[in-house]
């Protein structure tokens, strides 16, 4: 039993991570319909400019806010510039783009900050929490980050007017416009919500995986996962599903014979068998088609 | 091998709103196919061996592309699991070379009948998922192959990380070509039996059915058509399809290992479908093209950079071409035939 609730812990200390990417992953998905496959990379490079901005002696909090001005503005320069010429083109296509883009960030963070690994600083220490081994102040504070960050998000988009039209032209494009709302903006503010969410979890994970340009590779696919599992239509669900895809996948380690070797893939096995009983997620909501 | 050859069946086969009356009158497409077939046959004994070896590979991904294409571009289902579907075709000829000593030509069969299991077996839970819920069951699988192709209870048969080694194709000894050329002619001939077979499929009834499907599902299962039967089913033929291009990989590689087959292989299918143009038949073949050379040029150019780079080019061809390279040729068709007539 001790075993047990000490992995479901460590799994809830992965899971923040996940949870923290599935955000961010599921913010982006409200702004422009897809899934950007590249998220994990423009979080991966935004996590490289708070580190040179460190390097460069400015105060951990001044290059956090920096970073994420930054990385706002760069997503909504994402938006205009890259996405917003070929909204009309095929959806493969576009998905075509994002591997693009995933390409170039990886392979131009290699080149400008090179492949060897670097630590990041962490805000809030690493010393054990409750006086045990379960989980550091640094993971108790990534969860209170990406629960505080999900309250934020929760009233930006139930609260104000800008929540409401981000929603309206998610959801309804051709209404929205019709109603007065930019749609095209608010898809350019998605891109930079979604970047900036993807910098703070950048920031937040960097410390425990180390930073390098590949460190985002499995925790966009867990962060994918745990979006998918919780229901890409609620940010919610996000949280919740990445937070589950980290419990799951530690205890998946514990079964005898081939779960140390295959934990990954009973995970994801998992998942899909949830699937197939909730196939809009277990949060999410089943969209209605009309003939 | 440039895309102007393809243009010709690209019409036909895709320009369903162009009236068939154009496609006839543009008498040069009909002379295309025989014509690329001839160089393709006279490529052997120009080329180095070095490019006879990668023109083998491009074909190999054209088939590949054409089984993901065969299921997203015709039927609409989305897969980033294909790179599994080559992997389990690759092993099955390893498999069956290695530790059984089954002769070369039987792999193919081999590989593509437990593909067609494989993806049909998938092909029933997908029915529930949709869109990038499907994507991610599809990934799912992509993922865990690897891994599954590691695992030490299976090791006796896969070689484990280490891989299976296998030996290259020896030619008929009554033919006077070497074992690069012969295994060139093999995949050839296997490639355009198979693009044949596909194309005739979307002409077909069934294919009809398939593409309905895709088109607008409500209006198919209004019209009669089983949409879970042929959902399923073209799940299997399009794993068949990128199995035998898997098992002609394994054949070609002489070698197979878990690594060559992760989700980074399905992306390269995935782009390679969205380039040569989704739902065209021809554009797998450009599609394949692209795959094996425009990361090579990438490198070639700056090794630092080399996924910047690809980055780029892959940017500007989908800026240029949004319908990938059988889009492009249509519309280049559409303004010649528009400038004949005036």
């Amino acid at each position: 039993m001790e075993l047990v609730l000490q992995q479901v812990m460590a799994g809830l200390a992965n899971g923040a991570i996940y949870a923290c990417m599935a955000l961010a992953v599921v913010m982006i998905y409200q702004a422009i319909d897809h899934l950007n496959f590249a998220q994990g990379e423009m979080a991966m490079f935004s996590t490289f400019i708070a580190w040179q901005l460190i390097e460069w002696g400015q105060p951990y909090w001044v290059a956090f806010g920096l970073t994420i001005v930054i990385s706002f503005v760069a997503g909504i320069l994402i938006d205009r510039v890259l996405f917003r010429p070929i909204q009309r083109a095929p959806i493969l296509s576009q998905i075509a783009a994002f591997i693009a883009l995933f390409s170039i960030l990886n392979s131009s963070a290699g080149q400008i900050w090179n492949f060897t690994i670097k630590s990041f600083p962490t805000p809030f220490g690493h010393t054990p929490l409750f006086g045990g081994t379960l989980i550091d102040t640094h993971e108790a504070g990534m969860i209170g980050v990406t629960l505080v960050m999900l309250g934020l998000l929760y009233a930006f988009f139930r609260g104000t007017r800008l929540g409401l039209a981000m929603r309206a032209a998610a959801t309804n494009p051709e209404s929205a416009r019709l109603v007065g709302i930019r749609v095209g903006w608010m898809t350019a503010l998605g891109w930079g919500m979604a970047a900036a969410i993807g910098a703070v979890a950048g920031m937040l994970i960097a410390p425990v995986v180390f930073l390098e340009p590949n460190m985002m590779l499995g925790v966009l696919l867990y962060g994918f996962a745990g979006a998918v599992l919780g229901g890409l239509s609620s940010p919610a669900g996000a949280v919740v599903g990445g937070f589950a895809v980290g419990v799951i996948e530690n205890l998946g380690g514990f079964i005898p014979y081939f779960g140390r070797e295959m934990k990954l893939t009973i995970a994801l096995a998992v998942i899909v068998v949830v699937l197939m009983f909730r196939p809009s997620g277990i949060f999410g909501r089943t969209a209605v088609s009309r003939v | 091998m440039t895309m102007l050859p393809k243009e010709g069946i690209a019409a036909p086969a895709a320009g369903l709103a162009q009236p068939l009356a154009l496609a006839m009158r543009l008498s040069a497409p009909r002379l295309v196919v025989p014509a690329v077939i001839v160089v393709a046959l006279i490529i052997p004994w120009l080329a180095t061996s070095f490019v006879m070896f990668q023109l083998t590979q491009v074909m190999i991904y054209g088939l590949a592309i054409l089984g993901l294409n065969l299921l997203t571009g015709f039927n609409g289902q989305f897969s980033l699991g294909h790179s599994a579907f080559y992997g389990i075709g690759a092993y099955t000829a390893a498999i069956l070379m290695h530790n059984y000593d089954v002769g070369y030509l039987w792999t193919l069969p081999a590989a593509g009948g437990v593909c067609f299991v494989v993806g049909f077996l998938f092909g029933l839970p997908a029915l529930r998922l949709q869109n990038l819920y499907l994507a991610l069951a599809t990934f799912t699988l992509a993922i865990a192959m690897p891994q599954i192709l590691k695992f030490h209870g299976f090791e006796e048969w896969t070689g484990g990380v280490q891989g299976l080694p296998l030996d290259q194709p020896d030619p008929p000894a009554f033919l006077p070509i070497d074992g690069d050329q012969w295994l060139y002619y093999f995949t050839l001939g296997v490639v355009l039996v198979m693009f044949w077979a596909a194309t005739n499929l979307i002409r077909s009834r069934t294919g009809r059915a398939i593409m309905a499907i895709r088109d607008h599902p409500i209006a198919a299962s209004a019209m009669g058509i089983n949409t879970a039967l042929y959902k399923t089913l073209t799940f299997g033929v399009s794993a068949l399809y990128t199995g035998v291009a898997g098992a002609l990989g394994a054949l070609a590689v002489a070698f197979v290992a878990p690594d060559s087959f992760t989700i980074f292989l399905s992306i390269s299918l995935l782009v390679g479908l969205v380039i040569g143009g989704v739902g065209s038949i021809p554009g797998c073949l450009f599609g394949g093209l692209f795959v094996l050379y425009v990361p090579n040029i990438a490198e070639s150019v700056s090794t630092g950079l080399a996924g910047a780079i690809y980055g780029v080019i892959l940017l500007v061809v989908v800026f240029v071409m949004p319908a990938g390279a059988s889009g492009f040729a249509r519309i280049v068709v559409a303004r010649l035939s528009r400038s004949r007539r005036l």
